[in-house]
C-alpha cells in the first residue's frame, strides 16, 4: 500500500513539472517587463533584471579583505551606513580607502595582521562599497513611470530636470504635463475616450439585432445571419482604404467619432452572433406570457431581454473593450499621432527607442494594468463569451 | 473559472423552437399575434446594426476590389502604371505586384530562397509552426493542468497574455531578446546563453531565425486561447470511457491518443481554423517587433506598409484582397458549419 502511494505520486512528478516549468516561462517575462519598470535607468542599463533577486555578489577584493569583520554586503560596518550617501561620496577613490585602512582603530591597526590590498584591489573594494550603498539606498523607483506619464524624454528624470529647471521645452513642470500628447497620461484618456463608446454602440446595436434574429419572425432571417457568420472573418485589412479615402473626404480622420463607428461596424458581426445565440437560450413561455399579458416588442426587449441577457452583454463588453483597448491598426490608420492612444505611443515609442528601456517597459505596463484588472476580475465572463463562439482575434 | 457545462451553454443548448412556427404556446393558449407578426417591426430592430455594417465591412469590401485595378492614388486604371520594357499584366498589373515583386526568377534556386524570405513564405511559416504550436501547447497543458491540485491558477496563468495587447506583448520579448554590444547582456535569453558559455545572438535581425522568435511570442499569446477552449472540449468527454480503458490496462499515452484526441477531433478542427485566420490576419507583432524587416514581412504587415508608407492605395487593395481570398475557404467553411449545427436544432 505504502510503495503503491510512493509509485502514485512518483507518477505525479513529470506533468507538475512540466506545468510549473511551463507556468514559469509564461510568467517570467511579464515579470521581466515589471521589474524592469521600477529599476533606475543605470541599473537597466548596466545588469539583467534578475539581479535584484540575488543577494549583492561579493567583490573578490571585498571578500578577501573586509567580509569577515563588516558582513557580506558591507551592511554590518558598524560606523559606516552605506546607505548614507555622503559616507558613501567621502571614499570615490581607492587612495582615499587605502588611507582609510592603513588608519588605526581604538588603537589597533585596521587591518590587524592582514596584509593590505593593492591600490587596484582597493579601487575594487571602493567601487564595490559605492555600488552596494547606491543599491541599497535606491534599487526601486517610481520615477521611470512618472517620466512616461509625461512624457519625459532626456537623459535624467522628470523629476531632476524639473528640480533644476532644465526641463524640455515641451515640459511644464506643473499638473498640465499629465496632459503633454507625447505622454502616456494623455494616452490614458484618449483610450478610454475610444474604448467606452465604441464598447457601448456595438452592445447596444447587437442587443436589438438579437432580438430581432432570435425572437422576431422575418424573411430571409436564415441568409442573413448566415451571412453575418461569414462576415465574422473578413479582415480589417480589406476594409481600411475606402474608409479612410472617406474619412478624409468627410473630415472624420483623427476624431474619436470615426473610431467609435469603425469599431462598432466591425464587432457587429460577432457581437449579433452571440446576442442572438444567447437570446435563443431564454425560455419560451417567458416572452409568450409577456406577448399575451399585451406586452410590445419594445416593453419586452427593454424588461425582458436587456436584464435577461447581462451575462452575454458582460461577456461582450469585456471582449470588445479587451479588442478595441488593445487595437494598434484602427488608431494607427484612423486616429495615428494627432490624438495617440496607449498602444500608439508604445509602438512609437519602441521604433524610436529614445527614452530607455525603464520608460518603454513602465509605458507598456501602463498600458496593461487595466486590461489585466479587466481580465482577473471578470475573467469568468471573458471564458464564456470565447467558448461560445470566439472567431474573432 | 466557470464550470464547462455553464460555459458553454449559449453555444450547445439552442432552443429548439426558434424556427419553427407552432400553433400554440407551451401553455395551450393560441399563439400571440405578435409573435407572427412579420412586416416592418424586425426591420427596425435590425436597422442600426444593418446600416453600420453594410457601411464598414460590406460596401468597402467591395470598394477595395474595385480599388485593388486602379493607380496609386485611385484616379486611374491600374494598366497606365505600366512602364515600356517591363512584364505588365494589364489591368492586373497591381497583382502583378503584389504576387510576384518579391520573387527572384533568375534560377529555381534563387526562387526557392526568395520565395522564404518573402511575406508569403514567411505568413506560411507563421501558419504551420504557430498553429502547431499553439494548439499543441493548449492541449498538452490542459490536459496535464487538469491533473493538479493549482488547477485554476496554472490556466489563469497560461490565459493571461490574452488580456495583454499584441504591443505589450511585443514590448515584454524585445526586452527578452534584447541583443548588447557590451558584456552584460540586459535580455533574458542571451544572458542565458552567454552565462553557460555560448555567443550572444541578435535574435531579431539575424534571418532566419527571427521569424521564428516572433512566432514564439505569438504561441506565448495565443496558446490559453486554445487551452481555453480545448480544457471546456475535454471535460465533457466521460469519465466511464476514461476510467473503462484504464481498467483495461491503456496507458496514458494510449487514452490520450486512441480516445480523447478522436472525441475532440471536431473542436479541435474548430481551433485550427480559427488561429489560421488568426495568423492571417495578424499585424501589429510584426510592425512592432521588427517592422517587417531583416525578412520578417508578412501579409497583413505588407498591405500597412504599401498603403499608409509608400502611399499607394492599388498595391496596397492587391495585397488585402490577396489576403481576403486566402481567408475565403474559411469563410466558407465558418458557415458550412453554422449551417449544420443549426440543422441539428
Amino acid at each position: 500500500m505504502k510503495r503503491e502511494q510512493i509509485n502514485k505520486l512518483l507518477n505525479k512528478v513529470p506533468t507538475h513539472v512540466i506545468v510549473i516549468l511551463t507556468m514559469i516561462i509564461w510568467i517570467v517575462p511579464t515579470l521581466g517587463l515589471l521589474v524592469t519598470s521600477l529599476r533606475p535607468p543605470e541599473a537597466v542599463r548596466s545588469s539583467g533584471w534578475w539581479t535584484v533577486f540575488s543577494s549583492q555578489a561579493v567583490g573578490g577584493p571585498y571578500a578577501t579583505y573586509c567580509a569577515e569583520c563588516h558582513g557580506a554586503d558591507g551592511t554590518a560596518i558598524p560606523q559606516a551606513d552605506l546607505t548614507n550617501p555622503d559616507v558613501i561620496a567621502k571614499y570615490p577613490r581607492s587612495l582615499q580607502l587605502l588611507a582609510l585602512l592603513r588608519k588605526d582603530i581604538n588603537g589597533q591597526p585596521h587591518m590587524g595582521d592582514n596584509p593590505l590590498p593593492s591600490a587596484q584591489e582597493a579601487a575594487e573594494i571602493a567601487t564595490y562599497l559605492r555600488e552596494a550603498g547606491q543599491e541599497a539606498g535606491s534599487q526601486f523607483t517610481f520615477n521611470n513611470y512618472i517620466d512616461a506619464l509625461v512624457g519625459y524624454r532626456g537623459n535624467n528624470t522628470y523629476r531632476v530636470d524639473c528640480a533644476a529647471g532644465t526641463q524640455p521645452p515641451d515640459l511644464t513642470c506643473t499638473a498640465r504635463d499629465i496632459l503633454n500628447p507625447r505622454g502616456m497620461g494623455r494616452a490614458f484618456i484618449n483610450s478610454l475616450l475610444v474604448t467606452i463608446p465604441a464598447t457601448f454602440l456595438p452592445i447596444l446595436f447587437a442587443a436589438f439585432a438579437g432580438y430581432a434574429f432570435a425572437w422576431l419572425d422575418f424573411k430571409g432571417r436564415f441568409l442573413l445571419f448566415a451571412l453575418l457568420v461569414g462576415l465574422q472573418v473578413v479582415p480589417l485589412q480589406m476594409t481600411l482604404v475606402p474608409i479612410s479615402r472617406f474619412y478624409a473626404q468627410v473630415g472624420l480622420n483623427g476624431t474619436f467619432l470615426g473610431v467609435w463607428l469603425f469599431h462598432t461596424g466591425f464587432g457587429m458581426p460577432y457581437a449579433i452572433y452571440l446576442m442572438r445565440n444567447f437570446l435563443g437560450t431564454l425560455p419560451k413561455d417567458l416572452f409568450e406570457s409577456a406577448y399575451l399579458d399585451g406586452a410590445s416588442h419594445w416593453t419586452a426587449f427593454r424588461q425582458l431581454v436587456i436584464p435577461l441577457a447581462m451575462p452575454a452583454i458582460a461577456s461582450l463588453g469585456i471582449f470588445q473593450f479587451l479588442w478595441v483597448w488593445n487595437d494598434l491598426l484602427v488608431s494607427l490608420v484612423f486616429l495615428g499621432g494627432t490624438t495617440p492612444v496607449m498602444t500608439y505611443q508604445i509602438s512609437n515609442m519602441v521604433t524610436s527607442l529614445g527614452s530607455g528601456w525603464q520608460v518603454l517597459t513602465a509605458a507598456a505596463f501602463l498600458s496593461m494594468l487595466l486590461p489585466m484588472i479587466v481580465f482577473f476580475s471578470l475573467q469568468r465572463y471573458f471564458v464564456r463569451g470565447m467558448l461560445a463562439g470566439a472567431v474573432k482575434g | 473559472m466557470a464550470t464547462p457545462q455553464d460555459i458553454s451553454k449559449p453555444a450547445t443548448t439552442p432552443e429548439v423552437a426558434v424556427r419553427r412556427k407552432p400553433v400554440r404556446t407551451s401553455s395551450g393558449a393560441p399563439v400571440p399575434e405578435i409573435m407572427k407578426q412579420g412586416g416592418l417591426v424586425p426591420w427596425l430592430y435590425l436597422f442600426p446594426a444593418l446600416l453600420v455594417m453594410s457601411f464598414f465591412i460590406v460596401y468597402p469590401m467591395i470598394n477595395t476590389i474595385g480599388l485593388s485595378f486602379q493607380n496609386r492614388d485611385g484616379t486611374a486604371s491600374a494598366a497606365t502604371t505600366c512602364r515600356e520594357g517591363q512584364p505588365c499584366w494589364g489591368v492586373f498589373e497591381n497583382y502583378r505586384y503584389a504576387l510576384t515583386a518579391e520573387f527572384n526568377t533568375s534560377s529555381p534556386g534563387a526562387f526557392w530562397n526568395s520565395f522564404w524570405s518573402s511575406s508569403y513564405g514567411n505568413t506560411i511559416k507563421w501558419i504551420v509552426v504557430m498553429v502547431f504550436g499553439t494548439v499543441s501547447v493548449g492541449l498538452g497543458f490542459a490536459v496535464l493542468a487538469d491533473r493538479v491540485k493549482y488547477e485554476a491558477l496554472a490556466k489563469a496563468i497560461l490565459f493571461m497574455p490574452m488580456a495583454i495587447s499584441f504591443v505589450g506583448a511585443g514590448v515584454i520579448w524585445k526586452f527578452v531578446y534584447d541583443y548588447g554590444t557590451s558584456q552584460t547582456q540586459i535580455g533574458l535569453l542571451n544572458s542565458i546563453i552567454t552565462s553557460l558559455g555560448g555567443q550572444p545572438v541578435a535574435w531579431l535581425s539575424t534571418t532566419p531565425i527571427n521569424t521564428f522568435m516572433i512566432i514564439l511570442v505569438g504561441i506565448w499569446i495565443w496558446s490559453g486561447f486554445c487551452m481555453t477552449i480545448l480544457a471546456a472540449a475535454l471535460k465533457s468527454v466521460p469519465d466511464e470511457i476514461l476510467e473503462a480503458a484504464r481498467v483495461d490496462g491503456a496507458t496514458e499515452w494510449t487514452v490520450f491518443w486512441r480516445i480523447m484526441v478522436p472525441i475532440i477531433l471536431p473542436t479541435i478542427t474548430v481551433v485550427v481554423t480559427t488561429m489560421v485566420i488568426n495568423v492571417l490576419k495578424l499585424f501589429d507583432l510584426v510592425y512592432v517587433m521588427t517592422g517587417g524587416n531583416f525578412q520578417t514581412d508578412v501579409i497583413a504587415n505588407r498591405m500597412y506598409t504599401e498603403m499608409y508608407k509608400n502611399f499607394n492605395v492599388g498595391r496596397g487593395t492587391a495585397v488585402a484582397v490577396v489576403l481576403v481570398i486566402a481567408i475565403i475557404p474559411f469563410i466558407y467553411y465558418n458557415i458550412k458549419r453554422f449551417m449544420e449545427q443549426e440543422a441539428t436544432r
